[in-house]
């Protein structure tokens, strides 16, 4: 009842921070669809290297391409490489942690030592094997992302399951006749989905950075794609003489991190039930 | 008999083997009887009442025959104990707080099991669901159904329960320590309302609780539970007035009386009850009671009948009342 009321009272300044950040992250991917001050991969040569000046706001680079026109067209990437990551993370992640909280026994313990075996590699280690085995690119480069997503979003999908399992109304739901099926969804889902929200939130800021990353690296955006981590790579030759190449991507990464991490953590504090302050 | 109970035992794993928590236990259930089990924490009574919805955990156990409506449940595959569940059988919770789903309405948990077990649409579940509010009454039935579990009271909650307990008009009613999280003027209605309901229906109720001045005033027979064993059983009046079991004895002269001489203490029974099940070798009460003797702790205790309804699980039975 009331969200709205709660939500000021309770998620405080980070959560309407963080939700303003990530507002203009999909604001800025979706002018980026209809409108870019200049084509982002036109050359112009004559003009390359210029600092931000009127007539290229952000300056522009090594190949006289418009930096705040790349800006704009990275940050699709960014969001499409978050939306699907953990978009794989959720899907299979959910339905491997509800498996493991209501079948038990062997498979639990299989499903979990399976996540275990997965989670123990580092995430940007994975993503290397397999972009230097199927070749590198934004897809893989994504799924590597998701498949880092699937363990830690099958782990909370377990536990919280198993909390609410171990409720009353889980076992009186039970005693009413229902079966494994209807319970997930009508009782353990709606009642998990706070959690899994916030840690999608968490993880979709670190799928940004993971991207940015295996860009960097050439594993990830390949020409003509751009993307923020493939702009900071080119931008490290000529870091000196032309900084605001680095600085703008950077600030755009860091801004959509620092957004997606206040959300997370403001949407924690307005839905945990514990944190419920008594008025 | 609609119930029929014999040598259930349900073990449950724990560091070093099974654990017994529940040990020949036997009793029957006639159509629109009532019988209370009694005992403390631990004493099994929960784990028996589960066992008889199925619902034991899942590392458990549960060996011996539960016939009902003459149907044997012990090993009945999960599929048809879960058409039983909520429709035959239904059980009734202890905390109304945390056993109604806080993020569905109240009508639509109690229309549930209606349109899970007879097939009702929605429209007519719900229909259905704001009468049974208002048999179970609720006051405002329609604002009830609507309204979700935060907005109602704990009597209302557990009204509630009931409503979602009875829909289907099980024959057996499993009510396990329903009103103790209940202050006692609202125990008093809701247990008077379950009186009622089995009257008008002729349903079957299970009543376990720890509280024998409810047992006393709803059941007609009783049996008593210690560390997994049925201790004494019996109709309710002649258990309580004549026990025949020192344990029985014991909670009894626990209980506070009105009348008692100012400062009077109460009396407590020493000791502490086994942690585990495993020593079984004697009788499980033998270190905390008062009659005991050689045999208490060698022998396990028989049962001994005082007619043909009515036994008590001791060496000393007969001289139970007698000897203190």
């Amino acid at each position: 009842m009331n969200l709205p009321v709660r939500f000021r009272r309770r998620g405080g300044a980070s959560l309407w921070f963080g939700a303003a950040l990530v507002a203009a992250l999909i604001a800025a991917a979706a002018v980026s669809l209809f409108w870019t001050p200049y084509p982002p991969a036109a050359i112009d040569v004559p003009h390359k290297l210029a600092p931000p000046s009127w007539a290229h706001w952000f300056g522009t680079d090594s190949l006289g391409r418009d930096v705040a026109s790349q800006v704009l067209a990275g940050s699709r990437i960014s969001i499409l490489v978050g939306v699907i990551a953990v978009g794989i993370g959720l899907a299979i992640g959910v339905v491997l942690g509800l498996l493991a909280a209501f079948a038990r026994g062997l498979i639990e313990d299989a499903i979990m030592k399976l996540s275990d075996f997965v989670f123990a590699f580092p995430a940007l280690l994975s993503a290397i094997m397999l972009t230097s085995t199927y070749g590198p690119g934004v897809v893989n480069a994504i799924i590597a992302i998701g498949v880092y997503n699937v363990p830690i979003i099958a782990k909370l999908t377990r536990v919280t399951a198993n909390g609410v399992l171990a409720r009353e109304y889980a076992l009186a739901a039970r005693a009413a006749g229902r079966g494994p099926i209807a319970i997930a969804f009508d009782h353990v889902l709606p009642n998990i989905a706070p959690a899994l929200i916030v840690q999608a939130t968490i993880q979709f800021a670190i799928a940004i950075l993971a991207e940015a990353a295996l860009s960097y690296l050439g594993l990830g955006a390949q020409p003509p794609q751009t993307s923020w981590g493939k702009m900071l790579a080119d931008a490290q030759n000529v870091l000196y003489s032309a900084p605001w190449l680095a600085l703008y991507p950077g600030v755009a990464i860091a801004l959509s991190v620092l957004g997606l991490n206040l959300l997370g953590d403001g949407l924690r504090d307005a839905l945990d039930p514990k944190l419920k302050t008594r008025s | 008999m609609l119930l029929e109970i014999s040598g259930l035992a349900v073990d449950l794993p724990a560091p070093g083997g099974l654990q017994r928590i529940v040990d020949r236990a036997s009793f029957s259930l006639a159509e629109g009887e009532s019988l209370g089990v009694v005992g403390e924490s631990g004493s099994g009574k929960t784990m028996t009442a589960l066992a008889l919805m199925g619902l034991t955990p899942e590392s458990a156990r549960v060996t011996g025959s539960i016939r009902f409506e003459g149907r044997e449940l012990v090993g009945l595959d999960e599929e048809a104990m879960r058409e039983l569940r909520g429709d035959r059988i239904a059980m009734i919770f202890q905390e109304p707080m945390t056993a109604l789903n806080p993020l569905h309405s109240v009508g639509a948990q109690v229309a549930e099991p209606l349109m899970l077990h007879r097939g009702l649409t929605k429209r007519d579940a719900q229909q259905r669901a704001i009468e049974l509010l208002g048999r179970v009454r609720l006051a405002e039935p329609e604002r009830a159904a609507r309204s979700y579990p935060f907005a109602l009271s704990g009597g209302e909650r557990q009204r509630a329960m009931i409503a979602m307990a009875i829909g289907c008009s099980p024959r057996l009613v499993i009510a396990d320590e329903p009103t103790t999280a209940l202050d006692v003027t609202v125990q008093a209605r809701i247990l008077a309302l379950i009186d009622g309901l089995r009257a008008e229906s002729k349903m079957a109720v299970l009543l376990v609780s720890h509280d024998l001045a409810v047992i006393a005033g709803h059941c007609d027979r009783v049996i008593v539970m210690y560390s997994g064993l049925i201790m004494e059983s019996g109709p309710v009046e002649a258990v309580l007035r004549e026990p025949k079991n020192p344990y029985t004895l014991a909670l009894l002269e626990a209980r506070p009386r009105p009348g008692a001489p100012r400062g009077a203490r109460l009396r407590t029974i020493p000791g502490a009850p086994p942690v585990t099940h495993e020593n079984r070798a004697g009788c499980p009460f033998a270190g905390r009671c008062a009659l005991t003797v050689n045999v208490c702790r060698t022998m396990p205790p028989p049962e001994v009948a005082f007619g043909a309804n009515r036994f008590s699980r001791c060496h000393r039975a007969r001289e139970v009342g007698f000897a203190q």
